[in-house]
């Protein structure tokens, strides 16, 4: 099956996360990934969510009759940049550890901690990429994994139907904001 | 005491003592007194409910309001949501329904499901715990917003009193536009002791909220190459759903059949959108629809759905619905449109509009003959009638179910002031084959959730929205025992206008239909026993008749008519009557049983009812 990458803007209210996973799992959509956090507007969040479906039209017709759901584009097929980060730390020999340092920064992953008996390194790149790096450390002592998810960001103009509404972009340009929405 | 915003009628004294102004300002309102005016605001003047500790508030400010808002106290929650229900279906307006937190609240999940399948309008109100004790299961406190986030619209936990004005607004704003649906608010104990002025100008806050609506425009592209397909259609059909009832637009459906000469079927939730008399009305379609109407739905080569969602009991197996057509699909949700079964062209649009723009874009083009498609369909029909299973017979005992149905349309020809409220199983689909449906909003039953006990709340909810019109419910004594404890509110609101026809089979019917047919007669859940229903309705106050033969119905229904004040009458009928046609689950529409196979049973029939 095919995944397929939303990028959805919401209000930021308590329980619009719940509103989304409990439709896409009522509906029977599988979650391969979701990303969610406030917007460059106050009272705003975006979301970036992939899902296995053949056809996702459905999943962003559904996801756009909730009401607190303000636009929903399926940017599989647009011009988009894809990202993802994960965390890794490997357990191994304190020379393997050394080795490893090399073999990753080639990889473009940093070191965030280094100790005799673990390494920890974050990659940020393309979701394929990031896939193989970790296919690359699995065999290395792979301990742990944390990944953020998809994130996914249209190039060019910003679409209309993901742009935060005017009042709350008003809002955010003017003198102290209102926390009402955000809480 | 402080003065009610709301006009003078409402500032008089009263037995019970308004609460104590603890502020000077005129303008201060507890947040209970605040949910009064904005349901005011909203033109709701009748609400269904039951009191309970976290709603408390709530009633004690509603006496202040009683000559504007009229509280009818219900037996069960479940009671008070199909009454909002069947308020609401009645008149299209909102229907409003109140619980307490916990189980009041639980108890309204069933009529919210119900309202959510059937698209209809309902704010329903639940006390909830003081904010402080939010999450820490206290007493009666469940987390409703989040059993009904996937059987609502939207929903609300209003626990800062300020925002009540724009929470109303936004629940009674979505709950009536678009495919309309319900809405629940959560209203937390100290938000409706809570005293402020109300800031009845807040605006609403609604950005991701776009229903269609009667006013937007209709994609006249969409609309052109709707009028091409009908225009070059040698057998094209129309398909009428809830969404033309709903939208006010049988007119419109009729002069368009009438200017296109297309033949109607009309869906559960469409019956009475075209006279059942009319040269191009054919009936119903789908798993109990006629031989003619499912045929022909086989054998069209355009069909024009409007407002209807296909529903699975309509198309059957869907990949196998209407295999030689081309689909033009009007629904006011966009996400309707190809759900379930492909759409050549979809028009998202308020199906009055929709209606009114193809008739001006098929004006435009000559029309291709099709006199011949018609008199195709109408030879089938007659091919099949008297009634396609139900055979005409001399009116003797035993009692037959389509005996009552029959005559019922006697006491119905020639009279505009009835409802039928149907509930669900087998009498559900006889009084959808036999009744003679001729107007909007006259035939409400539970259709999608398939919800039993909906009729007899909900024939109360519409007694009390239109007194002009008397109610009958048909139920089944299956369904007819999950809620007859309502007929105690029927009494103690002095409804006149609710007669009940119990069609008593002692039988969950549908499901033994189902076991006999598909099951080798295995009657296992189904034989029923009851209360004397009649009995049971004097126990109460009203008035009960007993019908065991086939003679007396005509007198039986002609004496409730005639009789000031709700009466029960239990039509004992024959046992295992069954409802035909009949498409078996998942199979093609065309493909119908007509009559029970002669097939052996191989579990002997279950004893007889006591």
């Amino acid at each position: 099956m095919a995944q397929h990458t939303l990028i959805a803007l919401l209000q930021d209210r308590a329980g619009v996360l719940h509103r989304t996973v409990t439709l896409l799992r009522r509906r029977g959509f599988n979650i391969a990934s979701l990303a969610v956090g406030r917007s460059e507007v106050p009272g705003i969040s975006r979301m970036t969510l992939v899902v296995d479906a053949t056809d996702a039209s459905q999943v962003v017709m559904q996801l756009d009759r909730l009401v607190e759901v303000i636009g929903v584009t399926d940017v599989t097929n647009e011009r988009a940049v894809q990202r993802e980060t994960a965390l890794a730390k490997i357990v191994s020999s304190p020379k393997r550890l050394a080795e490893l340092v090399d073999i990753v920064a080639g990889h473009g992953a940093r070191v965030l901690d280094l100790t005799e008996e673990e390494l920890i390194v974050q990659i940020t790149d393309t979701p394929e990429r990031v896939e193989e790096f970790i296919t690359l450390i699995r065999p290395e002592g792979l301990a742990e994994l944390m990944r953020t998810g998809r994130l996914a960001m249209m190039r060019g103009r910003t679409p209309a139907k993901l742009e935060a509404p005017a009042h709350y972009r008003a809002q955010a340009d003017g003198a102290p904001h209102d926390e009402e929405a955000a809480a | 005491m402080s003065p009610i915003a709301t006009g003078s009628t409402d500032n008089r004294t009263t037995a019970h003592p308004a609460p104590p102004a603890r502020d000077a300002s005129p303008a201060t309102r507890t947040g209970a007194q605040v949910m009064c005016e904005a349901l005011i605001r909203e033109n709701a003047s009748v609400m269904f409910g039951i009191p309970g500790g976290c709603i408390m508030p709530f009633y004690h400010a509603m006496w202040e309001y009683r000559e504007k808002l009229r509280h009818v106290l219900c037996r069960h929650e479940q009671g008070a949501g199909h009454a909002a229900e069947g308020y609401a279906r009645a008149t299209g307006q909102v229907g409003v329904c109140i619980g307490t937190s916990g189980p009041g609240a639980t108890n309204l999940v069933t009529p919210i499901a119900d309202a959510w399948m059937d698209g209809t309008p309902l704010v329903a109100i639940t006390g909830q715990v003081p904010s402080a004790l939010l999450g820490t299961d206290a007493f009666q406190e469940t987390d409703i917003t989040g059993i009904t986030v996937p059987i609502t619209k939207h929903n609300f936990l209003v626990s800062d009193p300020t925002e009540l004005p724009r929470v109303f607004r936004e629940a009674f704003h979505i709950a009536r536009s678009g495919r309309p649906g319900p809405v629940l608010i959560d209203i937390t104990k100290d938000a409706q002791l809570a005293r402020f002025v109300p800031d009845w100008d807040a605006p609403m806050d609604l950005p991701g909220y776009r229903p269609t609506t009667p006013r937007d425009e209709v994609d006249q592209r969409a609309i052109r190459a709707a009028a091409q397909l009908l225009q070059s259609a040698r057998r094209p059909v129309i398909l009428a759903g809830n969404g033309v009832i709903q939208a006010g637009a049988t007119r419109e459906l009729r002069a368009f059949a009438e200017q296109t000469g297309i033949p109607v079927i009309t869906t559960l939730h469409g019956l009475g959108a075209m006279p059942h008399d009319h040269p191009l009305a054919l009936g119903m379609p789908g798993m109990h629809g006629w031989v003619h109407v499912n045929r022909a739905i086989q054998a069209c080569d355009v069909l024009l759905n409007i407002g209807s969602r296909f529903d699975d009991r309509v198309t059957g197996k869907a990949s196998t619905f209407a295999p030689n057509a081309r689909i033009i699909h009007i629904d006011i949700d966009v996400a309707e449109i190809g759900k379930l079964v492909r759409t050549d062209v979809g028009i998202v649009a308020d199906a009055r509009l929709a209606l009114r723009a193809l008739a001006v874009a098929v004006a435009v083009g000559s029309v291709a003959p099709r006199q011949g498609w018609l008199h195709e369909i109408l030879a089938m029909r007659d091919e099949h009638q008297p009634r396609q299973g139900y055979t005409r017979r001399e009116r003797t005992a035993p009692l037959m179910p389509h005996d009552v149905f029959d005559a019922m349309n006697d006491a119905f020809r020639g009279r505009s002031d009835w409802r039928v409220v149907s509930d669900v199983g087998q009498h559900q689909m006889w009084a959808a084959q036999l009744l003679d449906w001729s107007r909007p909003r006259t035939h409400i039953t539970s259709g999608g959730a398939g919800t039993m006990g909906f009729s007899l709340p909900a024939a109360m909810g519409a007694a009390i929205a239109d007194p002009e019109k008397t109610v009958w419910v048909v139920v089944g004594d299956g369904g007819f025992q999950m809620t007859s404890c309502e007929l105690a509110t029927i009494a103690q609101e002095g409804l006149t206008n609710v007669k009940v026809a119990v069609i008593n089979n002692g039988y969950l019917g549908m499901v033994r239909q189902w076991q006999q047919l598909f099951e080798g007669k295995r009657y296992s859940g189904t034989p029923l026993t009851g209360p004397d229903f009649a009995k049971l309705a004097e126990a109460h106050g009203l008035r009960g008749i007993r019908v065991e033969d086939a003679a007396d119905t005509h007198a039986a229904i002609a004496a409730a008519w005639a009789h000031d004040g709700c009466v029960v009458i239990d039509f004992r009928v024959e046992r295992e009557a069954n409802v035909f046609p009949m498409v078996p689950a998942g199979r093609a529409i065309g493909d119908m049983m007509m009559a029970a196979p002669a097939a052996a049973s191989v579990v002997p029939s279950s004893p007889t009812k006591v």
